[in-house]
């Protein structure tokens, strides 16, 4: 009596749960979302809810298949309940939204690789330009020991007595702090 | 009538900013001081003029005039009055303008200081801003006027939005209007699109600043010192606008979620991230004269973020529950995304010699050196953020998939990064501008570190095994124990010296240091805020199910029972459906929760308002999904219990706190000036 | 005084660092703004041909005997392409309509009527077409060929739309919502035929 519509799926079901499933499918064309007491293997709205949460809605925006309101989600989401049924496990529930609606439905693009590569290759570039910096700007402490060096031994060179502007550490921060806010 | 007074005088500001923005250059490269001095008065003449413009809109909005377009779109007769003001942002044209007054306001506030000693900065920072100006109400003006009204077509008797009265038409006036989106009829509408717009908005004065250091080759310090408080109140708007986005979320959009990684929500969050790394990072450039490249680059980036990400809300580009409809001013808006880009990155080539620094850094440990890699960490997540916004155009246009990039990326991605900063968080405070060592750091770092542990522990062996969340309770208390340590060390030494008692030391030593300790009491809310996201995020438990009268469910320890249902007309031109549940704990009664569904008949959009109960250790958040008064079956809920999401916005109340307090004016000790006179009067007035 | 500072000579900003910043810079914008005029671009303009695609119906329906459609077997007929969801309510306005239409053209022989059903479920589909006896050809939203929706061929921009291609395979009308009246179907097929 009911056919089931898509030439590629065939599932393979019992007449009984056949007649629970137009049951179950006509109730719930007219009330919306509500349970319906099929036997045993309905599944319930926490187990759709688990598959729906991984899934967008493939109509409305940005919206997860769990939470969207429509009337469209809310097949979808017995869509999934009907797939539950028939004992088709999530993997397979996934590939079939992915099949006829595209892979937009799922919650992240199937092409991991790519997805991730990016951003962790910009982290690794990131460090490495900072581990860089971090070489090139030690250097100058060399330098700098090495002038106050110099510095000292031109001064007993030359008999000068008592600190030099530039060994003087305080005086040289000024010198700088005055060269900052000038 | 009135609506056409409008578009004159918007059409007037538009060509006073374009004549400011020229004059200001012209005048420049001409030296003629008095034409700068024109541009300048130009300026302060938009924002009154802007507020003139927003005044007759509102008092369009407000007097239900229908045949004004942006009027019918967004409100209809059955809105309360200051619903229909804040409808004013509720619309395409309508925000745009929101956004052109803000930034008239912004440009006013910064002509009006003293300009003696900055005056070579002057005329670039009008120029940048009164560009920026002119695009957003050149927008208003050629594409999206707020003004436009709607004309019946005699012979075709076709309607539709007109500026000017075509030929053979009368102007329609509709019975009533379309009314905001019920989404939007919401005390949290009112102020989270201000609070981001603001944030947005004031962004563009540092940048303006920025450029014009690179213009003038005047590329020390100055420009910065300008613009740090500029800076850190845009950071406070934008914090505060994504929060408010957060609750907001939370109470009315009836998903039990505060953040989706949606991509508009990420376009807000994007400039927020370097943000947050330019007001660290300009801490080097002051303490130690480093980063000048940097810290212009990261004021650039912010800058364009902002505009970026406010192109793609409003292109069509992104598909999202925030984006605006399409429209004609995506290629426009392109454009001058492309013209800033561009423009502020040659700029910045042309003179990067001239950012010279006296770099150097004594130790891989110092706060420097940390403080940099708090920057890698946030220009990291940037780099994920925005990869996953641009990823599905570029797989669409390559490979002809459409993908979705959804939250599993994003936390994946981001979790480590933001586990890293935290560490960064505890360890940064502890270790010295210039010098630190591993032993320095070791003694200071020891024991926050072992009392951390030991709390890790007792969560470990009392709440959850869950390794995620015991790392990020650890990183946590870390923080936190570190944070109270430096205040307490900072009162200490206050008490002894100035002897002091405790609640005396920790004011003062708040009130002297306010952008450090401030600082501090961010990083504690912060803290706070990672509290309530680990809960909800690791330990939310939800279930759904149609229950019958009186008939029980249990989550989470709490039992709900399906007590009552009603439908009734509500104001504001909705039917109103109640339900009425009791929740137990165990025995003991909690109290009833009333989860409803609203339908508005003139936007014919319904909205789920959740029934909740909030405590510190959970919330749980009761929603009604679905009922007919038809159907034998009972209603359906929808039921989830987070816990610790209250520490989430006690901590954003902390946080504004701390923020007040960071930003609060100091007098800022200004350096020494010509005259000695004046000389003596500063250090003795000086702290 | 010695400067106690580190002021390498700079030369500027490197040559091939330039050239990647600006390689990126400019590509991303091309990208955003390719993607930015498809967003724009709307529906498939009338007086465009075209492409062939291959359209599997729903069991129970078939065309010629057989269980596929291909665009290009059907040259020389006008063709009405119409997509429709179960789950939007506009579509049900024009479902009477059209298969009133279906029912007039179908033995000229002249015309086929294409149902394309756009993101929706198996068994909602089918309760759909019960419920409106649809007889014309229908089946899921799906080119075979280029293993994609035919809407997005299309680039609908929302259910219901019908499009309507002259017997050499021009497109001549799209019709966006509801087509709910007979005459206008009529006055839209007639022209075609001649």
């Amino acid at each position: 009596m009911t056919k089931i519509f898509f030439p590629k799926i065939k599932a393979t079901i019992t007449n009984y749960q056949l007649l629970s499933a137009i049951l179950c499918t006509f109730i719930l064309a007219l009330t919306i979302d509500s349970q319906v007491f099929a036997q045993g293997t309905t599944p319930t709205d926490d187990e759709v809810n688990k598959i729906a949460k991984q899934l967008y809605c493939p109509v409305c925006e940005s919206t997860p298949l769990d939470v969207c309101p429509t009337e469209a989600c809310r097949q979808w989401r017995d869509l999934i309940r009907e797939m539950l049924t028939q004992g088709k496990s999530e993997t397979e529930i996934k590939q079939y939204f992915v099949e006829h609606y595209g892979p937009q439905v799922l919650n992240e693009p199937p092409n991991r690789l790519v997805t991730y590569i990016v951003p962790i290759a910009a982290f690794l570039l990131g460090a490495f330009m900072l581990f860089r910096g971090f070489q090139a700007w030690k250097k100058p402490i060399a330098t700098q020991s090495a002038l106050m060096e110099k510095a000292r031994a031109d001064d007993r060179k030359n008999g000068r007595k008592g600190i030099s502007p530039i060994q003087d550490p305080y005086i040289a921060k000024l010198e700088e702090e005055l060269k900052k806010r000038s | 009538m009135i609506a056409n007074l409008g578009y004159g005088i918007l059409t007037v500001t538009f060509l006073v900013t374009l004549y400011s923005a020229f004059a200001a250059i012209y005048g420049e490269s001409k030296k003629i001081p008095a034409m700068v001095e024109s541009a300048r008065r130009a300026m302060l003449l938009t924002w009154p003029l802007l507020t003139l413009t927003a005044a007759i809109l509102i008092y369009l909005l407000v007097n239900n005039h229908f045949e004004v377009q942006f009027v019918y779109e967004v409100t209809s007769r059955s809105m309360p009055t200051y619903l229909k003001v804040t409808a004013w942002w509720g619309g395409q044209a309508g925000s745009l303008l929101f956004w052109s007054w803000l930034m008239s306001a912004f440009a006013s506030l910064v002509t009006l200081r003293k300009w003696d000693r900055d005056r070579e900065f002057l005329p670039w920072v009008i120029f940048v801003a009164c560009i920026t100006m002119s695009f957003f109400i050149g927008m208003n003006v050629f594409f999206e006027n707020p003004f436009a009204q709607l004309y019946q077509n005699q012979t075709t008797a076709a309607i539709a939005p007109h500026t000017f009265q075509p030929a053979n038409s009368i102007l329609y006036i509709a019975p009533d209007g379309r009314g905001l989106n019920p989404l939007l009829r919401h005390p949290g509408m009112v102020i989270h699109p201000p609070m981001l717009y603001l944030g947005f908005v004031s962004f563009v004065m540092p940048y303006a600043f920025a450029i014009a250091a690179l213009i003038t080759g005047r590329t020390d310090d100055r420009w910065i010192r300008l613009t740090r408080r500029w800076a850190l109140w845009a950071w406070l708007f934008l914090s505060f606008g994504l929060v408010l986005g957060g609750r907001w979320a939370y109470d009315v959009l009836g998903w039990g979620g505060y953040w989706g990684w949606d991509p508009v929500e990420i376009a807000a969050f994007m400039p927020w991230l370097t943000g947050t790394a330019f007001l660290h990072s300009v801490m080097i450039q002051e303490k130690r004269g480093m980063l000048k490249h940097w810290n212009m680059l990261l004021i650039i980036l912010t800058y364009d973020l902002v505009i970026f990400g406010t192109f793609l809300t409003r292109s069509g580009v992104l598909s999202s529950v925030h984006a605006f409809a399409q429209s004609a001013i995506g290629p426009l808006f392109m454009g001058f995304v492309s013209l800033t880009l561009m423009g502020s990155v040659a700029l910045i080539i042309y003179r990067w010699d001239s950012l010279k620094a006296e770099t150097e850094m004594t130790s891989l440990l110092s706060r420097e050196a940390l403080f940099l890699l708090n920057n890698l960490m946030f220009i990291s997540i940037l780099v994920v953020c925005f990869w996953g916004v641009i990823f599905p155009l570029i797989s669409e246009l390559f490979t002809g998939q459409k993908v979705t990039v959804g939250p599993p990326f994003y936390e994946r991605a981001t979790g480590p990064l933001f586990a890293a900063l935290m560490l960064l968080m505890g360890i940064a405070p502890l270790s010295a501008w210039g010098h630190s060592t591993v032993r320095t750091l070791g003694r200071a770092i020891w024991k926050p570190t072992v009392v951390a542990v030991v709390i890790t522990v007792a969560i470990f062996l009392t709440y959850t095994h869950n390794v995620y969340a015991l790392i990020g309770f650890f990183l946590v208390a870390f923080v936190i124990l570190v944070t109270l340590y430096e205040y307490w060390r900072g009162a200490n030494a206050r008490q002894k010296t100035q002897k002091e008692n405790i609640f005396t030391a920790l004011w003062n030593l708040t009130a002297r240091n306010r952008r450090r300790y401030g600082g501090y009491i961010i990083h504690l809310s912060m803290m706070l805020m990672a509290i309530g996201i680990l809960g909800i995020e690791l330990f939310q438990v939800e279930t759904q199910g149609t229950l019958e009268i009186n008939q029980q469910t249990s989550v989470g320890g709490y039992d709900v029972i399906y007590q009552d249902i009603a439908r009734f007309p509500g104001p504001d031109g909705r039917e109103v459906t109640r339900a009425v549940v009791s929740v137990y704990k165990g025995s003991e009664y909690l109290g009833e929760l009333h989860p409803r569904i609203d339908y508005y008949f003139d936007a014919q959009q319904t909205m789920t308002i959740p029934g909740q109960r909030s405590t510190l250790k959970d919330d749980i958040y009761v929603l009604l999904v679905n009922w007919e008064p038809a159907s034998a079956t009972g209603a359906t809920f929808k039921i989830y219990i987070n816990p610790l999401v209250n520490w989430l916005w006690l901590g954003s109340l902390l946080f504004l706190v701390g923020i007040v307090i960071a930003a609060w004016p100091e007098k800022d000790p200004e350096p020494v000036t010509v005259r000695a006179s004046r000389t003596v009067q500063q250090t003795s007035a000086a702290d | 005084m010695a400067e106690l500072t580190n002021t390498a000579p700079r030369r500027g900003v490197p040559i091939w660092i330039q050239i990647i910043i600006w390689v990126f810079l400019v590509g991303l914008l091309v990208i955003v703004a390719v993607q930015l005029n498809r967003a724009q671009e709307g529906t498939v303009q009338p007086g465009s041909a075209i492409n062939d695609f291959t359209f599997a119906l729903f069991e129970g329906y078939e065309y010629n005997g057989q269980s596929q459609i291909k665009l290009s077997d059907l040259r020389g007929k006008v063709i009405v392409i119409n997509f429709w969801a179960s789950w939007c309510k506009p579509c049900e306005q024009e479902a009477a309509a059209l298969q009133a239409a279906w029912k007039e053209y179908e033995s000229t022989g002249q015309v086929v009527f294409i149902g394309a059903d756009y993101v929706d479920t198996p068994t909602e589909a089918s309760i759909y077409l019960k419920k409106f006896n649809i007889t014309y050809p229908n089946g899921e939203d799906r080119d075979l060929q280029r293993k994609r929706p035919l809407s997005q061929y299309f680039r609908i921009t929302g259910v219901p739309e019908t499009y309507f291609i002259d017997n050499e395979g021009v497109l001549r009308y799209v019709h966006i919502g509801p087509l709910t009246s007979l005459e206008d179907i009529r006055a839209q097929i007639d022209p075609l035929l001649k």
